[in-house]
Parts: C-alpha cells; sequence; structure tokens
C-alpha cells in the first residue's frame, strides 16, 4: 500500500498544528475525508442537487440514481444480497435506536436481552430505555481479563427467552475483534435475533453480513471516510419487515387518505422525509475509494501499525495497555504512569499530535477497568509508523514534563 | 502558547499535594457532581455557619487541573462569608473567560487565569466552582455571568 499517495488524497494532514507536524491519531472518533469524497459531494451540490424519488426532472432523476447507487454500492461493500437491505439513517446510534424504537413492542417481562459490558452508550443505553419500557431483563455477556467475552460461560447467558443479542463487532476501547458469526449461530438457536455494531469494524476490514448471519448490523459512514450525518442500518429482509416505522411523513407512504395511509416498501418506509442525500452519496464515494485501495491492503496497513504501536508502547516505562495484546484492530488504549489522560492530552497537543482522552462514550467499561479515563491512539489507512514514533516521543516529553516537576 | 502558562507550579503542588482533601463530619452542604465530558468526579463537602463557610473539603478524581482548581478553591473560601465566596467563583468563571479584574483579591487563583488559554480546560478548571455553586446558589448562572 503506497500510504504517501494515500496521504496526498487527504489534503486537511498536511497541516502544522501548534508549530509541529499534524499526526491525526484519532479516526475511531472520526476519520479524515479524502479528496475524492469531497469531490462527490462537490459534483452534487454543483450539478446535480434536487430532492429524490418523485421528481421527474434530468436534476431530480440524476440525484435518484446517485442516491439509490450509493445503496447499491453500499449493499454490495458489506455483502448484503440486495440494495433494499441497506437503510440509510444518520448514524450508528439513530441506526440501533431505529430496532430498539421499531422492533422491541414484541418484547415481555419473560424476555431477555443480551449485551456486553464493552458497548459503546450508543449500544447500552437504547436497550436499558427498552428494558424499562417493556419491563424485560438486560443482561450482559460475562468477559474474561484480557477484555474477549468468555465463550466458554456465554451459553449460560443464552435461553430461550434471550430475544435480541447486541453486541459490537469491534471494541472502540479495548480493540477487541469479537467472534460475532459464531455468536450469531449460538444466539440463534435459542431463537433470538441479533444486531452487530460494527461502527469500528466496517472502516477496518471486509464485513461480510451474510456470511456472520447476523439480522441488524449497523455502522457510520464518518468513520469510513464520508460525511458525517450518514448511518447506515442492514438486516435481513424477514427482519427488517418486523419493524415498525417510528418516524411518519413524506418519502415513507405509498397512499395517504384522510382516514388512514399505507407504507411503501422496504427500505423507504424506514426513511421518513428528506433524507441525507449528499450524505449517502458522499457514503458512496468512500466505498469506492476504500475499496479501490482494497480492504485487505487497509487492514494489513492497519494491523501492522497497530502491532508497532502496541511494541512501542509497551516498551515504554509507565505505560499501562488496556485490552488484549493481539487480535486487536486499529487502536490502542492506555495510561502514562499516574498523569491523567486530559493532561496527556494536552501536552501531545501541543506535539501536534491528536488522540482521544476520556471515557470514549464507555463508562461502564471504564468502571470494569477501575480507571476513570484512558488515552487512545487509533489508526487508519492513511497513518504511518513515522507518526507512531511521534507519539512515543509526544508522550515521553509528556513524562520528563510532569515528572520533573 | 506555552504549557507552562497552563501548568504553574502552584499548580503542581496542589495536584500532588492537594489541600483539604478528605470529608468534614458535620457537612451542611454536600454536593456530588461528574463531569460528563472527561468522567471527572467531585465530592464537594462544606460548613456554613452563621453565613460563612467555616470548612471545606473535596474527595474526588480528576486531572491536575480540575484537583489543583478544588485544592486551590477551598483555600480560598476557608473563612469567607457565604456572600464573597460566590462574588469569588464569579469572578473565576470572569478569569476564565480572559476578565481579570481584580488580581489581589483571587490570590493563588491567579495560577489558573492560563487555563482560559486552553479553552478545551476550561471546564476542567470550573468544574469544582460549580459543585460550589450548586451548594451556595440555587439557580443556574448564565454563561457570561
Amino acid at each position: 500500500m503506497d500510504t504517501a499517495a494515500i496521504r496526498s488524497d487527504f489534503p486537511i494532514l498536511h497541516q502544522t498544528v501548534n508549530g509541529k507536524p499534524l499526526a491525526y491519531l484519532d479516526s475511531a472518533a472520526t476519520a479524515q475525508k479524502p479528496r475524492q469524497v469531497l469531490d462527490a459531494l462537490n459534483q452534487y451540490y454543483l450539478h446535480d442537487n434536487a430532492n429524490v424519488h418523485r421528481a421527474v426532472h434530468a436534476l431530480g432523476e440524476r440525484a435518484t440514481l446517485a442516491y439509490e447507487g450509493a445503496r447499491a454500492k453500499t449493499a454490495r461493500f458489506i455483502g448484503a444480497p440486495h440494495a433494499r437491505q441497506i437503510v440509510f439513517t444518520r448514524n450508528t446510534t439513530e441506526a440501533v435506536n431505529l430496532v430498539a424504537y421499531s422492533w422491541t413492542d414484541r418484547l415481555t417481562p419473560d424476555d431477555e436481552i443480551l449485551i456486553t459490558p464493552m458497548e459503546h452508550h450508543s449500544n447500552m443505553v437504547p436497550w436499558q430505555q427498552t428494558a424499562l419500557r417493556q419491563g424485560c431483563r438486560l443482561r450482559y455477556m460475562p468477559l474474561r481479563p484480557d477484555g474477549n467475552i468468555d465463550m466458554q460461560k456465554l451459553p449460560e447467558y443464552l435461553s430461550p427467552r434471550t430475544k435480541l443479542v447486541a453486541l459490537t463487532h469491534v471494541s472502540n476501547v479495548l480493540g477487541v475483534t469479537n467472534p460475532v458469526a459464531e455468536i450469531t449461530a449460538l444466539a440463534h438457536q435459542v431463537g433470538a435475533r441479533v444486531l452487530i455494531d460494527g461502527a469500528q469494524g466496517v472502516p477496518h476490514f471486509k464485513v461480510d453480513v451474510t456470511a456472520i448471519d447476523c439480522d441488524f448490523y449497523v455502522f457510520s459512514g464518518h468513520k469510513m471516510c464520508a460525511p458525517t450525518g450518514i448511518g447506515v442500518l442492514y438486516g435481513k429482509l424477514e427482519a427488517l419487515e418486523e419493524l415498525t416505522p417510528f418516524l411518519y411523513g413524506g418519502e415513507m407512504i405509498a397512499t395517504v387518505s384522510l382516514e388512514a395511509s399505507t407504507w411503501k416498501e422496504l427500505p423507504w418506509r424506514l426513511e421518513a422525509g428528506t433524507p441525507n442525500i449528499s450524505g449517502a452519496i458522499g457514503l458512496g464515494a468512500a466505498v469506492d475509494y476504500l475499496e479501490s485501495i482494497g480492504m485487505d491492503a487497509i487492514k494489513a496497513h492497519g494491523d501492522a501499525l497497530t502491532a508497532y504501536a502496541l511494541e512501542v508502547l509497551s516498551a515504554m516505562p509507565g505505560v499501562t495497555i488496556y485490552g488484549p495484546l493481539t487480535g486487536r484492530t486499529g487502536l490502542v488504549t492506555f495510561n502514562l504512569a499516574d498523569i491523567h489522560p486530559h493532561d496527556v492530552s494536552t501536552v501531545l497537543d501541543q506535539e501536534g499530535v491528536a488522540i482521544r482522552a476520556g471515557h470514549h462514550c464507555c463508562q461502564p467499561l471504564m468502571r470494569w477497568l477501575d480507571v476513570p479515563a484512558t488515552v487512545r491512539a487509533s489508526f487508519y489507512l492513511y497513518n504511518t509508523a513515522a507518526e507512531v514514533d511521534m507519539l512515543a516521543q509526544a508522550l515521553e516529553r509528556t513524562r520528563e514534563f510532569f515528572g520533573a516537576r | 502558547m506555552a504549557l507552562d502558562d497552563l501548568y504553574r507550579e502552584v499548580i503542581m503542588d496542589h495536584y500532588r499535594s492537594p489541600r483539604n482533601y478528605g470529608s468534614l463530619d458535620n457537612p451542611t452542604h454536600t454536593i456530588s457532581l461528574t463531569n460528563p465530558f472527561c468522567g471527572d468526579e467531585i465530592i464537594l463537602e462544606l460548613q456554613v455557619s452563621d453565613g460563612v463557610v467555616s470548612a471545606a473539603k473535596f474527595t474526588g478524581r480528576g486531572c491536575s487541573i480540575s484537583q489543583a482548581s478544588a485544592s486551590l478553591m477551598t483555600e480560598a473560601i476557608i473563612g469567607k462569608p457565604v456572600d464573597d465566596a460566590v462574588a469569588m467563583m464569579r469572578g473565576f468563571r470572569r478569569m476564565m473567560r480572559g476578565q481579570l479584574e481584580n488580581e489581589e483579591e483571587m490570590g493563588d487563583l491567579v495560577a489558573l487565569a492560563g487555563v482560559g488559554k486552553f479553552p478545551v480546560r476550561v471546564k476542567c478548571a470550573v468544574f469544582p466552582w460549580e459543585a460550589l455553586r450548586q451548594a451556595l446558589t440555587p439557580e443556574q448562572l448564565p454563561d457570561d455571568d
């Protein structure tokens, strides 16, 4: 993979921050956007902007073709058999909430929802609220000390009461890549539906939702080089058919009379109102961009950088790494001695190194790790080993700064 | 913008050896706050008698700025009438916006003035003072107060 050529596609990376060259190591929060995606947005707004689906004019037809074309590309990208299995949402959070609002009327006090303690708040709080609303029970899969799901004990947590299993494909803190296909198979044995949060997975490796066999798979565009404000709910057709729309209005209706209305077919009945047309087109362009480089090459690059960062950071005095040392996807989470992550982040920022400090929207997982917060460096296709070295040097400077006083 | 503007010696000293860390036997006010932005926590306890803050202690965990700010705050308000403590809180908030009117009145708190140059860290410094506000004033203050 030609990282120099890739970096030239990302104008934003070529700047200095506080007088130092920028090392952007926060792609797990949001990825940068290549010129090819920005060009697609410009092309749409400069030449094709119109509302989709009903216009009988040239611009409307072009906009509709581009919007639906993006749906088809997205479907192919994740191995979905049909474009109509792709519902566009604002982001991962909205996709999870769409299922939480539209599918869970069926749950009774005898039922259980099974999730993990490593979930991002966006795949935890909607299920807490669902459990409160439906009076059902929310359970958590057991974790091993290294942060991996305890697959030995997992079967004890599954029973015919389990109606939904929701878990992340890749933890945004531990970097753990969960065995989602295996868990899906176990969940299906007891008749549960399975939702996978792929926000940290889809950007980094080839995802095949058909092979995983999950019922729902959700992710965001902005972590995979697309604009913010576009996300995806994939579903098996029979699972999507079980969703009752919870947003009503334009775009989603078939017929409307003064007394009653009927809905369009999937996926449009779940996309009420004018959608994020440019966002979807940007997502399509991001899919094209990532595929032009190749997801296998992107994965190999990310794995190599993550392994290098783990090696460099483990060798640094005072660094505690959280999560397993192998099988991690795209990120390293750690603390430096007893220096608070926000203090680390401020010193790193002075050195041009952008990382994330805090609870990463995973407060229960922080309690499990018994830390108030952590530092997270995350990597993507445009990052380099030299940037990992910059991180290490900046951490060294942080330690000197706080240790010297 | 130098790091030394942010991490003054006074701040590092209060961070390393926080003053008034712990809890009171009979607090009249106890405020427990979490900063959703970073997960920092503080429990601030006050003993207010005859309109005077006679004792103040805190526990919690957080970054150097929030911990030093809490330590400096307790030193600044102990022995002060409630009205003066509230006035000092307002003065502190103004200082964070770059308006330092009365340097002498602010005493050691001036060490935190440099935080104003790091906008993302202002909320760390203000955090313990927000606990104080909740203890002493019922109303929410607008951002420019």
